[in-house]
């Protein structure tokens, strides 16, 4: 049952991301689409009120000093909205300012499409910061990260060229044509499962229970979902996030809320397939992506079911502690393994419960630099950073120096390359490492002993990948946490795309050479092996002897 | 040749200590952290004896020697590359002593000079160089010809003629006249002449790094920083888990380092210089010199190659291979008046002429003199050669005498060239004597107007033999008698043994092979097509190849060629990888970017070959290095923590005795191994024309599969020997 629903879940999102992809090629290089007719206009009107003009392109510098531009204008606006939501309207829970290291934490973590939470939604934000702030930061977060795709994508693509496309378009474009009518698309479904969307207080009943009164929060929440999945950012409206029924209330939402955490990342492998004029290349990517995940799937589905502690005179059930009953360990597994795999983090069961494997899976999918789907965008820009390392390796033991789709990789494109790849584990090591140097980090931590070390790994992991989930068990609202939190998230989402983008610029500036019989192939299966191995060595050495002190040390104690 | 390789280990050991000087090592930055590392646990080391305790003082002392031995091997492999070359350099140096040079005032009088040092010859400076002389400085010949003993550069003894003009008149200084004299005008200074930059470049002292060396080496240090941070954070980890658990304690620093040496990836690290300078040195033994060593990285990225036909494709000369006489004429009369215009023509075309008709008639050589014959020599005016002789012979006698003189003074040396004029002339007096005959033999249109012009017929038969010859590749020589058409020689070019299956091979790996040759398209299309090229450029000058360069570049290919004349230099420069021939001229060595000193035309395609060999060589011990640390990693982790969680030991397959027994079995692998590699480092990978997919699995399964197993069996090895000897 549990393989069949997968085996279901991946046809569909691959037969649903191929025309996505070839949708969002067009969207890239400015083609009509059946949408034209109506956001045309409104795109020009956008246009005329910013500034921008369309057809006037970027160098890799300006384009980069745009985008940091705009995600700093972003930070700052989304900053001060919490500190003042008190003053603002559409506050009926009456909420005061949020606490300055918590908003800025909160905020870094909406621009780096991380969505780290140290707080809950239901009790902390205003509905104006959720709806203005957060949830214009997942698109634009979102619409930031496939912009920078297109970048890399521009640079294979251009023959001896400056610029590099000009990114308010991109910005512009990705929001308008793909991010909003998918969320509408996808908040119209989950309000018909019954995920709220309102404007009114939360509601109020006196239980029968003397005295006691029973909260329901609401507010306008399938909107901020419907995106919050699509756009890989994963903060929920609501503490709990979709665990919570209103969030998340039966199979089917749970379905559609696991399919479009993965439907753009996937789409987009067929964009640059169909970009590059190689539809295999794209192919090639999807199905190293595919491969890594299926394994981790497995991993989890099969240690969440039989690995669990087992109790006297139980029946066997499986590993049901922390997962909502209605999802069970199947759906909970694929969405464990979705979340992570794509720097999602939003959560249907608490990753603390899972067993010491599962856990890890999950841990070592974001180890591996969110590159399995990963983010939107991000997620691809990354794994052709994998690729080129690859092909760098591989390259040589044909006896040429390497090229990567006819551009050669020379060493300022290895710099960079070494930059995409390795900021996140590096980040990810070092910031844990400061943490628990910290005095009295035990006491953050609900377990102790191993677990314990998972925990803290677990939250640096996540913020140091963008993934934005937490294992809980870590207590991440300090100031201590708040802070070097949003420092890691914002060090690991900029740092990379500036790689990515000055990398791009250099592609974009070489000849091509031709293609021959010597020449690499990068679609064979030889490739998809090597890509893979070179994938799991780079995070197995970097994150073995952590995980050893971690979750493996965990299996084996308990 | 045994002496000879015991003193360059001698040399190469002692190099390895003085290269433990600070300023060196930091050249290598994965090599420093070892180097570091090693000097931090001496300190270590000598703090434990003072009270200080890291961990148990031997073991302290075992991670540090070892570590010394691990620079000391790196450092071995790199001056073991390095002497071969500083072998060569230190006899190129000899012959590039300073010597008097006889500088001149004026081109013109060799009799007005003055004795200078060659060391403060300037360009332009024009000197006079006579037999048993060394050429003071590199030069271009602008008066005189002469035997050169170059073999101080080239190795090759035989001597090779220098002339003024045409392209043969670069000299190299220190090289040796063996006859005649020279004068030679200085094309560069001491410091910067080919034998200062050859020596440079065999010592390996101008080497720079190559860009995808530089690459790879950003690579490396990512990973060696990487593996710092790994091994670093394991401290405060440990300390904190320890913590939680409440046993165990965190890692000492000893074992950290010897983690973090294990980890770096310092096999390649190690020996990737050694792999630039061996690549390099096997290129000066194939008797190449690369001005730069991103030309050798180029050679590996060609994909087409243009070559000279002659020379490369086909034997320098062309044979004859049949007699094509008209209707009337027999086979045996047209070989008989072919073999009697050949007999003394000294080309190996005319030689080969009368080789067929030996064969085919046996027609054997006859009294020149008793014919009176006058030889007549090709000249590029009438396109022709051929004979005069007597038809009578007995007038011909006193003749024939003096023909017999003219042609002995022709070959001999200028002394006697007066001597030769007059023989000439009385030869001229005696042919008017006698009924001459004669018999001409050239290219078709050539001897076409010679017939008309003596009033004979031009049978349209000829044409089409002529045609036929042509389309199947051949070089077709019309024969006339005394205006009177006899047929056709079928000259043929011969297309080498084995080319078309190098051909083959060539287009495996994804090159293509372009001929270039001065034939007519039709002629050159047959032998194209025996040879097996891809394509072809016919009637090529200077400026077609150029556009032909500039073509395949502009659609992506890289292209390498060889030239000698100045007229090849334009290309030359273009071209991506441009071998200049060591005999031919200044502007074309100065144009191409590898010299080859042999002069040989096939050349190019071991220099592909050698370029290959050495990106291989780099990626193949890169990803050995990269799949050794996971072995490593299974050796050492399950043990490493056993303090805190020794439940981990079940990990532990390998069952290594101790955690100091496996992280000492793992650091001495790692030495180990860069010994066991500096042989494949110095020679390279095995090299094969395969595509590029079947190189790459098969190297993979060499060295990806085997950098994964090979190290577990090394460790465990190791482990059992250093707990047979008793360490705990």
């Amino acid at each position: 049952m549990v393989i069949l629903q997968d085996i279901f879940f991946i046809s569909l999102l691959i037969l649903a991301a191929i025309p996505l992809g070839l949708y969002i090629h067009k969207i890239m290089i400015g083609q009509k689409v059946f949408l034209t007719p109506v956001l045309a206009p409104v795109e020009r009107i956008v246009y005329k009120i910013c500034g921008v003009k369309a057809n006037e392109e970027m160098r890799p510098k300006r384009y980069l000093l745009a985008i940091l531009a705009f995600s700093l204008v972003g930070l700052i606006v989304l900053f001060l909205i919490q500190l003042l939501q008190g003053w603002l309207p559409l506050n009926p829970q009456q909420f005061s300012g949020v606490r300055w290291d918590l908003a800025l934490n909160t905020s870094a973590s909406y621009v780096s499409n991380t969505n780290w939470q140290a707080y809950a939604g239901e009790t902390t934000l205003s509905y104006l910061t959720q709806a203005l702030g957060m949830t214009v930061q997942n698109f634009v977060s979102a619409a930031t990260g496939i912009a920078v795709l297109f970048v890399l994508i521009r640079g294979f693509i251009q023959r001896e060229k400056e610029t590099i496309g000009n990114f308010w378009v991109d910005l512009t474009r990705v929001t308008l044509y793909v991010l909003i009518p998918l969320s509408i698309v996808i908040a119209l479904v989950l309000v018909s499962q019954g995920v709220v969307q309102t404007f009114l207080p939360n509601h109020i009943a006196s239980s029968l229970a003397g005295g006691l009164s029973q909260v329901t929060p609401l507010g306008p929440a399938a909107s901020q979902i419907a995106i919050k999945q699509l756009g890989t950012n994963g903060g929920g409206f609501f503490g709990t996030n979709s665990a919570f029924p209103l969030e998340n209330p039966n199979t089917f939402s749970n379905f559609i809320e696991t399919f479009s955490l993965l439907i753009i990342p996937s789409a987009l492998c067929f964009t640059f397939g169909k970009a590059v004029k190689d539809h295999k290349q794209g192919r090639s990517i999807i199905t190293v992506m595919l491969i890594l995940f299926i394994v981790g799937l497995t991993v989890i589905t099969i240690s969440e079911q039989y690995l669990a502690p087992q109790f006297a005179g139980v029946v066997v059930s499986g590993n049901m502690e922390g997962k909502e009953v209605i999802n069970g360990i199947g759906a909970s597994a694929l969405w464990g393994a979705s979340t992570t795999a794509a720097s999602n983090g939003a959560v249907n069961a608490t990753p603390d419960s899972f067993t010491a494997f599962g856990g890890m899976t999950m841990l070592v999918l974001m180890q591996l630099g969110e590159i399995v789907f990963g983010g939107v965008g991000s997620g691809l820009y990354a794994m052709l950073g994998f690729v080129m390392l690859t092909v760098f390796i591989a390259g040589l033991m044909v006896g040429r120096t390497p090229e990567y789709l006819s551009k050669k990789i020379e060493p300022y494109d290895m710099r960079m390359v070494c930059l995409i790849i390795f900021t996140p584990p590096l980040v990810a090591l070092l910031s844990t490492a400061v943490a628990v140097l910290m005095p009295g980090a035990a006491g953050w931590l609900t377990n102790s002993g191993a677990h314990g070390f998972s925990e803290i790994l677990y939250g640096y992991t996540s913020m140091a990948n963008n993934n934005g989930s937490a294992f809980a068990g870590l207590q991440a609202n300090t100031v201590f946490t708040n802070l070097v939190g949003g420092a890691v998230m914002l060090l690991v989402r900029f740092l990379p795309i500036s790689a990515t983008i000055l990398l791009a610029g250099n592609m974009s500036r070489k000849k091509s050479v031709a293609v021959s019989e010597g020449t690499l192939s990068t679609t064979n299966g030889i490739f998809v092996g090597l890509l893979i191995a070179i994938i799991l060595i780079v995070g197995a050495l970097a994150f073995l002897p952590a995980l050893a002190l971690g979750p493996i040390a965990s299996f084996f104690t308990n | 040749m045994k002496p000879a390789l015991n003193n360059q280990i001698k040399d190469a050991l002692k190099q390895s200590f003085i290269k433990l000087a600070p300023q060196t090592q930091i050249k290598n930055p994965v090599m420093l952290v070892v180097y570091l590392g090693a000097v931090l646990t001496t300190l270590l080391f000598f703090l434990s004896l003072a009270g200080f305790r890291d961990a148990n003082p031997g073991f302290i002392l075992a991670i540090a020697l070892i570590l010394w031995f691990t620079v000391l091997f790196a450092n071995f492999a790199e001056a073991i590359a390095e002497s071969r070359g500083r072998a060569q350099a230190d006899s190129l140096r000899s012959a590039r002593q300073d010597v008097k040079a006889k500088k001149l005032v004026s081109a013109g009088d060799p009799s007005n000079y003055s004795e200078v040092l060659s060391s403060s010859l300037k360009k332009g400076d024009i000197v006079y160089v006579v037999a048993g002389e060394q050429i003071p400085m590199d030069g271009e010949v602008i008066d005189g010809a002469a035997s050169v003993d170059e073999s101080a550069i080239t190795g090759e003894s035989a001597p090779v003629i220098r002339e003024s003009g045409g392209d043969r008149s670069a000299v190299t200084g220190g090289t040796f006249l063996i006859s005649d004299w020279l004068i030679v005008k200085i094309t560069a200074e001491a410091g910067e002449s080919f034998l200062d930059k050859m020596i440079a470049m065999v010592e390996g002292a101008s080497r720079k790094k190559t860009p995808n060396e530089i690459a790879l080496q950003i690579l490396l240090v990512t990973l060696t920083v990487i593996f710092l941070v790994v091994t670093a954070t394991l401290l405060p980890f440990t300390h904190f888990v320890s913590g939680l658990v409440g046993s165990g304690a965190m890692l000492s620093f000893t074992v950290a380092i010897a983690l973090l040496v294990c980890l770096a990836p310092t096999t390649i690290g190690a020996l990737l210089s050694s792999i630039g300078i061996a690549g390099m040195s096997r290129l000066n033994q194939a008797n190449v010199l690369a001005m730069s060593g991103r030309a050798i990285e180029a050679a590996g990225d060609v994909d087409v190659l243009l070559l000279d036909k002659t020379g490369t494709i086909t034997l320098g000369n062309r044979q004859a291979s049949e007699f094509l006489p008209i209707s009337g004429v027999s086979e045996e009369e047209l070989a008989d008046a072919a073999q009697l215009s050949s007999i003394a023509d000294e080309t190996a075309e005319g030689r080969s002429i009368a080789v067929l008709a030996k064969q085919r008639f046996d027609i054997r050589g006859r009294d020149m003199a008793a014919l009176n014959a006058e030889f007549i020599e090709f000249s590029a005016k009438t396109r022709m050669s051929g004979i005069d002789y007597n038809a009578d012979p007995a007038e011909a006698t006193e003749a024939a005498e003096a023909t017999e003189a003219a042609e002995t003074a022709e070959t001999a040396d200028p002394a006697e060239a007066a001597e030769a004029a007059e023989a000439t002339e009385a030869a001229e007096a005696a042919d008017s004597k006698g009924q001459r005959e004669e018999i001409r033999k050239g290219a078709g249109d050539a001897v076409k107007q010679y017939v008309l012009q003596k009033g004979g017929q031009w049978p349209q038969e000829c044409d089409q033999i002529v045609k036929g010859v042509a389309e199947v590749g051949g070089t077709p020589l019309v024969v006339a008698r005394n205006g009177r058409v006899l047929g056709v020689i079928h000259l043929k070019d011969i297309v080498k043994n084995g080319v078309k299956e190098r051909f083959d091979d060539m287009r495996k790996i994804g090159i293509r092979t372009i001929m270039i040759t001065g034939d007519n398209p039709m002629t050159a299309a047959a032998i194209a097509a025996e040879a097996g090229v891809d394509d072809f450029l016919a009637e090529a000058t200077p400026e077609a190849k150029l556009k032909l360069i500039r073509e395949y570049q502009s659609s992506g290919h890289l292209v390498a060629m060889t030239g000698d004349g100045t007229n090849d230099a334009p290309a030359l420069a273009q071209a991506d990888v441009a071998v200049a021939m060591n005999s031919g001229t200044q502007a074309a060595k100065e144009a191409g970017n590898m010299v080859d000193l042999d002069s040989s035309p096939t050349k190019l395609i071991d220099i592909v070959r050698i370029g290959k060999q050495l990106l291989m060589t780099r990626g193949a011990l890169t990803t050995f290095s990269v799949t050794n640390d996971v072995a490593k990693y299974f050796a050492i982790i399950p043990v490493l923590f056993f303090g805190i969680f020794p439940q981990l030991t079940v990990l532990n397959f390998m069952h290594l005795t101790s955690s100091t027994t496996a992280i000492l079995s793992a650091i001495i692998y790692n030495a180990l191994i860069i010994i066991a590699l500096i042989p494949l480092a110095l020679r390279g990978v095995k090299y094969r024309e395969l595509p590029a997919g079947k190189m790459l699995a098969r190297n993979l399964l060499v060295f990806g599969l085997g950098g994964l197993v090979s190290p577990f069996i090394a460790i465990k090895l190791i482990d059992l020997i250093l707990t047979l000897c008793g360490v705990k």
